[in-house]
């Protein structure tokens, strides 16, 4: 009989870690950012169907990259956990916070035991608030950690290049046409320095929340058209055509 | 109560199997404790909880306009003046309820979870047609409460995005749906209300008429219903109207309400019973 391997605990984790950085890894980015009414999220996606990013409840949305399943997984929980909460409770009883607990503890879980694979996915998640100084963004590693973000963030490939890009030209209160340019800038940037590629509308999912919508529902899909106005619009008049506007009656 | 999902730690299993898009179905493995239905009430006992009274709905050229009037009784007493009897459902429809108040609004916050939590889940909406038969679902679990006495009779109307109209469903105690044309009523001050939309209605209706058409129905259920309350002109207490279009869902704002109720409790003055149907 051999004599079993011993891994010590550092390694044994250093080692899921890494598996789980390099399937995050091999997917595509998703950027989150605050612009003047709310959070943005943009993402590299071309699918209509299979989202990165989503509605949880009122005011709290989701998005994540790595291994789909996972996160679809991760997702459906959160909206069970929502409903239930703000059922058994009341709406105003879901929070972005609680929702990123119960995630950090579900990643942290599954990360530190033997029997399952680590998650291959990161996640953030995000609150709008009444004004921008409340709004909350919340990141999460497969291990369980949760970071708290401020103004912008990026999460799946090359989120290091990306974010750091995106953290010098972010600005508070920067419109919604002007925070989704920067966010498709971001994303088109070849991180070995090489001629940007250049994202049309249909490669890109964008989804809001707005506080200013009247709706209890702050979650909002910009989609085709909407979307190529607001990125095709001049920084100069992007103020004045964010207000006109008008709200799509249809917002899956 | 199980609201802190199982102690501290990771989302419990149930909440991370594929499968449910329904928020009934999740409910009633993970906290059956929680759906309406499932409360077992000792035998042969009658109890006396505030009831609701008459919703009345119709549909118009492009939506549906569905209404309610503002008091809960119980037994004799009125037991609230201002009590909200109908519901946004979500976008497209809304949900009307007589019966057991306690029962019908825990009810309806249920049916509004359903549809968007399936909306959430599955990234589109319900046709109009499977929102409908969810609330059939709902009631049916409640048939046992109805038959002690505590039974709840909704109103489900919605605008059609498939067929592009508006449509009104209505239920009976055992969960028996049918759809109704043009026009409907339930409630104690049903009979009275449904007299009054049958002389007055036509398809060719606008949203505005159909809105004065549902406060006159109203107006003639509390008549003769003592159950129905009319529009209380001294407190301000007026009914609730939501009109339903291709556009989404509008609650009528109280100022508009007031307008129509009081031209309609103006006319009442030289004309008791209302306008009349020409005789031909």
């Amino acid at each position: 009989m051999s004599t079993p391997f011993y891994v010590s605990p550092q390694q044994a984790m250093a080692d899921r870690a890494e598996y789980a950085r390099k399937g995050i890894a091999r997917g595509r980015s998703v950027v989150v950012l605050t612009y003047a009414d709310g959070i943005a999220f943009v993402a590299e996606n071309t699918s209509r169907a299979l989202h990165k990013v989503s509605e949880i409840y009122d005011k709290i949305a989701f998005a994540a990259v790595g291994r789909y399943n996972e996160f679809e997984n991760l997702r459906i929980g959160g909206v069970r956990y929502a409903d239930l909460r703000g059922y058994s409770y009341d709406r105003a009883d879901v929070t972005a916070r609680g929702l990123a607990n119960v995630y950090a503890q579900t990643l942290g879980t599954i990360f530190s035991s033997v029997g399952e694979k680590p998650y291959e996915v990161e996640l953030i998640v995000a609150e709008v608030g009444q004004s921008a100084d409340d709004d909350q963004i919340y990141r999460l590693t497969p291990d369980g950690s949760v970071v708290d973000e401020q103004n912008s963030v990026v999460v799946g490939g090359n989120a290091d290049s990306i974010g750091n890009y995106l953290g010098q030209r972010h600005q508070v209160g920067m419109s919604l046409a002007e925070a989704l340019k920067l966010a498709v800038e971001s994303l088109a940037r070849d991180p070995n320095g090489g001629t940007p590629r250049s994202l049309t509308p249909e490669q890109l999912e964008v989804a809001v929340l707005d506080r200013v919508r009247p709706q209890q529902r702050k979650f909002k899909r910009i989609l085709g058209p909407q979307l190529g106005r607001l990125l095709s619009q001049d920084p100069g008049d992007a103020a004045a055509a964010d207000q006109a506007e008008p709200e799509s009656s249809e917002d899956e | 109560m199980e609201a802190n999902i199982r102690g501290t730690g990771r989302l419990p299993a149930a909440f991370l199997t594929p499968g449910h898009s329904s928020f009934m179905e999740f409910l009633a493995e993970h906290s059956p404790e929680l759906l309406p239905g499932r409360r077992k009430l000792p035998e042969g006992l009658t109890l006396e909880a505030p009831h609701g009274t008459t919703i009345v709905a119709a549909v118009f050229d492009g939506g549906v306009v569905i209404a309610g009037d503002r008091r809960a009784t119980m037994g004799n007493v009125i037991a609230q003046r201002d009590i909200e009897k109908v519901f946004p459902a979500d976008e497209y429809s809304a949900v009307g309820i007589a019966g057991t108040a306690g029962l019908a609004v825990e009810m309806v916050r249920l049916f509004q979870l359903e549809l968007e939590h399936y909306e959430k889940i599955e990234g589109t909406t319900l046709s109009l047609e499977g929102k409908a038969n969810r609330l059939t679902t709902m009631i049916r679990g409640n048939l046992g409460m109805a038959m002690q006495g505590l039974a709840v009779v909704p109103m489900f109307a919605g605008y059609d995005l498939d067929l592009g109209r508006g449509r009104i469903f209505t239920y009976d105690v055992t969960g028996g749906r049918s759809e109704e044309r043009g026009f409907a009523a339930t409630g104690s001050g049903s009979v009275f209300a449904r007299g009054s939309l049958k002389k007055l209605y036509s398809p060719e209706l606008t949203a505005d008429q159909a809105g004065v058409l549902v406060i006159q129905a109203l107006y003639d259920a509390a008549d003769d219903d003592s159950a129905t309350g009319g529009p209380d002109l001294a407190r301000k207490i007026f009914p609730i109207v939501y009109v339903i279009t291709g556009e989404g869902l509008r609650r009528l704002s109280e100022e508009e309400v007031a307008r129509i109720a009081v031209s309609v409790t103006d006319e009442r003055r030289t004309r008791p019973d209302g306008p009349q149907a020409p005789l031909q």
